[in-house]
């Protein structure tokens, strides 16, 4: 048996052995429904395992180098010293709800909710199964299946805390939810896993950015998922944005289940972390939906940005757009795998996707898979990629004028990042977005 | 203001290294207007690219000097910080980046490099107002990116606009008059007139006449094969265009033979 393998063996034993310390701390709680589900999981992983390179999913992406740390599950452990965990710039911005997570961990004395009343819920996980655990009971799990892997099972069955947002039917949220997860890692090499539930209604309207932070030097891994629920009619913006540390993994799995008439959009910033995997999957259940997915993967050293998107047209006249930037200096590697399906009865699909690369340097990569499944006759598919370096010419106008090298360049780099970073419709985190892009241009070789 | 001295350049190519560039001696002082003229290929453009830093192309030989520095030696943004400016013959498009914020950079990192404090917004919109109506920009182009959509005419005259924005010391104009209709060659060529003063110098790369009934040049040199075989005064340019330049190519031969 292979080195890999074993290691694989070793980690399922591990997590079982987990599991049932887990399970004898239930007490009581073990005969709850959310627990069968969790059962249901353990089980899927003891049964499958931990996929290796050799699945086609995870071809560029190897798990066992995201695995290899020893980790320990955070949720095991006492709550860490939040002294040093600063959130004061993402306080500032007055009007918006903050959530924040240490190692998987709600804190709500570092958090701010100002989304309150009739139809409205946010807050973490464990508060809202004793609020509205029909609610609860009824999502969980229903999009994040087991099939999907067994890091997506492993989530589930650990599953403990993580951000709720809900709006009922005809409920608008007009503050943006901010949701702040921050790894820990400054004194133990810690795996967490955030689990969050969103739930529009009927014409129900949202706007939720998840971001990624991390304090300390050990590595760390972050395994979350997050359902998404539209409903009918419903508008979502929803946004991704990995701010992590040189030794913080991530491998994250978006479900979202669109119904008829609605409106959802992601955007995914990935400019952090060692290995990140995110897995970004809508399937459209009813007619007349629409569906964008915008990303920007910026990478220098040897950072690992794999992003897995499926738009799951399962019904006529959906609409769906994606567009993937990446920016990769050094020996930094992106992957964009971008899979359309249009089964039988999705007729009048329109999907497009592209995929565009600058390449920094001779030893920078990007994988561009587009993956293009249509069962329909008529339908509106396009894909394209492509994959070069900065333009000679404009960058000699550029410096011709007096801008010097490091400044035409990232000025260069900005323009072509700048119309996914003008998807976030937030005011006072574009801004911070276009300074922060700056800053990582301007220290990019 | 600006010497040159047996400047020779070489480019890579397919088939290697070829000299284009193969001895040009001028001296331009301020307060004058050269032109250069010559037929295709004769090396003027690679003239002013070597003069503005672009890559690609190896000085062999010679020197220019500027001002007291030695031009070569300086990167292509240095060069434009201590007044060099070259109106593109093909100007780029620069999707993204909007006329303002470049040319707002660009002002600011030329301050920069003087210990000059960066422009106020009020003063640079005031300035863009200004100077667009110099050179008849139509000012709703400031707000587009860079030459991105322009007509061949427009980028020529965003060159101009450009120009008088920056208002360098030294300025190049490689063919700023091909693509423009008669109307945008006049208020092209009067806008520079009035950017000229006795404290800088054009050097005015052209084919036609027209231009210099403008801007009326106190030299005109003529280029061949990498070489100034000829140089005079405004009246030069008269006689090439009633000539051509075969008779150039005559008196190079016989003097070959
Ligand atoms: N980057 C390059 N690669 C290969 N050849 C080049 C390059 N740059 C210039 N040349 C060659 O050098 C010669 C001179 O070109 P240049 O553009 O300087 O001519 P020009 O005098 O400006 O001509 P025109 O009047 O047509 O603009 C030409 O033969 C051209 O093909
Ligand atoms: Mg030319």
């Amino acid at each position: 048996m292979d080195k890999i393998s074993q290691e694989n063996i070793d980690l399922k034993m591990r997590l079982i052995e987990d599991f049932s310390n887990f399970e004898a701390s239930l007490n009581g709680q073990s005969n709850e429904m959310i627990h069968n589900v969790r059962r249901d999981a353990i089980a899927y992983i003891n049964e499958n395992g931990f996929p290796t390179k050799k699945f086609e999913e995870w071809k560029y992406t190897n798990p066992a180098n995201i695995l290899k740390n020893d980790y320990v599950q955070a949720f095991t452990q006492p709550a860490g010293d939040l002294s040093g965990i600063d959130v004061t710039e993402v306080l500032a911005e007055s009007n918006a709800n903050v959530l924040v997570f240490v190692n998987g961990r709600y804190e709500s004395s570092l958090s701010r909710i100002v989304s309150k009343g009739d139809g409205i819920f946010v807050g973490n996980l464990s508060e809202a199964y004793v609020a509205h655990k029909d609610l609860i009971n009824s999502h969980f799990s229903k999009l994040a299946k087991n099939e999907k892997g067994a890091f997506t099972a492993m989530n589930t069955a650990f599953a403990t805390d993580g951000a709720v947002v809900y709006a009922a039917d005809n409920v608008q949220i007009p503050e943006i939810i901010r949701i702040i997860n921050i790894a820990d890692a400054r004194t133990g090499t810690y795996l967490s896993q955030p689990r969050n539930i969103f739930i529009a209604g009927v014409n129900a309207k949202a706007m939720i950015s998840e971001e990624f932070f991390t304090i300390g030097e050990n590595p760390s891994l972050t395994n979350m998922i997050t359902e998404v629920f539209c409903g009918r009619g419903s508008m979502l913006e929803h946004y991704k944005i990995q701010n992590d540390g040189a030794n913080a993994n991530h491998v994250g799995s978006t479900q979202i289940k669109q119904e008829a008439d609605s409106h959802y959009s992601n955007t995914t910033i990935s400019w952090g972390g060692n290995i990140t995997r995110n897995n970004l999957q809508a399937v459209f259940a009813g007619n007349n939906t629409e569906c964008h997915f915008f990303g920007l993967y910026l990478l220098s050293g040897r950072q690992h940005v794999d992003n897995h998107t499926l738009a799951d047209h399962a019904m006529p006249n959906c609409y769906s757009n994606e567009l993937y930037k990446g920016i990769i200096a050094d020996r930094a590697t992106g992957v964009f795998n971008g899979r359309i399906m249009v089964r039988e009865d999705a007729q009048k699909t329109n999907a497009y996707q592209s995929n565009n690369c600058i390449l920094l340097s001779d030893d920078a990569m990007n994988y561009s898979k587009p993956q293009l499944e249509i069962f329909a006759d008529d339908v509106k598919c396009s894909h394209g990629a492509t994959t070069g370096q900065l333009s000679d010419q404009e960058m000699f106008y550029l410096r011709s004028r007096g801008i010097p090298h490091d400044e035409a360049r990232a000025m260069l780099l900005q323009a072509f990042a700048e119309d996914v970073i003008d998807t976030i419709k937030d005011e006072y985190l574009r801004e911070k977005l276009d300074k922060k892009l700056i800053e990582i241009l301007m220290s990019t070789r | 203001m600006i010497t040159l001295k047996d400047l020779r350049a070489t480019v890579e190519t397919e088939e290697g290294k070829k000299e284009i560039l193969k001895g040009i001696n001028l001296q331009i002082n301020a307060g004058e207007v050269h032109a250069i003229m010559g037929p295709n290929g004769s090396g003027k453009s690679t003239l002013a690219s070597v003069l503005t830093g672009r890559e690609g192309y190896e000085v062999t030989g010679g020197s220019v000097e500027f001002e007291g520095n030695d031009l070569l030696e300086l990167e292509p943004e240095e060069r434009a910080q201590h007044g060099i400016f070259l109106a593109f013959q093909y100007p780029v498009e620069i999707p993204g980046v909007s006329n303002t914020n470049f040319l707002k950079t660009a002002i600011n990192e030329i301050r920069k490099s003087k210990g000059m404090e960066p422009m106020s917004s009020v003063e640079f919109l005031k300035m863009m107002k200004e100077k667009a109506k110099l050179v008849g920009l139509d000012p709703s182009m400031t707000s587009r990116y860079v030459n991105v959509g322009f007509s061949g005419g427009e980028k020529k005259r965003n060159e101009i606009f450009q120009l008088a924005m920056l208002n360098p010391k030294f300025s190049i104009l490689d063919e700023t008059d091909s693509g423009l209709d008669i109307d945008a060659l006049k208020a092209v060529a009067e806008g520079v007139i009035k950017l000229k003063t006795n404290d800088n110098a054009f050097l005015v790369i052209t084919h036609y006449q027209r231009l210099l009934n403008f801007i009326v040049p106190d030299f005109v040199h003529v280029m061949f094969d990498g070489r100034i075989v000829k140089s005079g005064g405004k009246e030069l340019a008269l006689h090439l265009e009633e000539n051509g330049y075969d008779w150039i190519t005559d008196m190079k031969e016989t003097a070959e033979a």
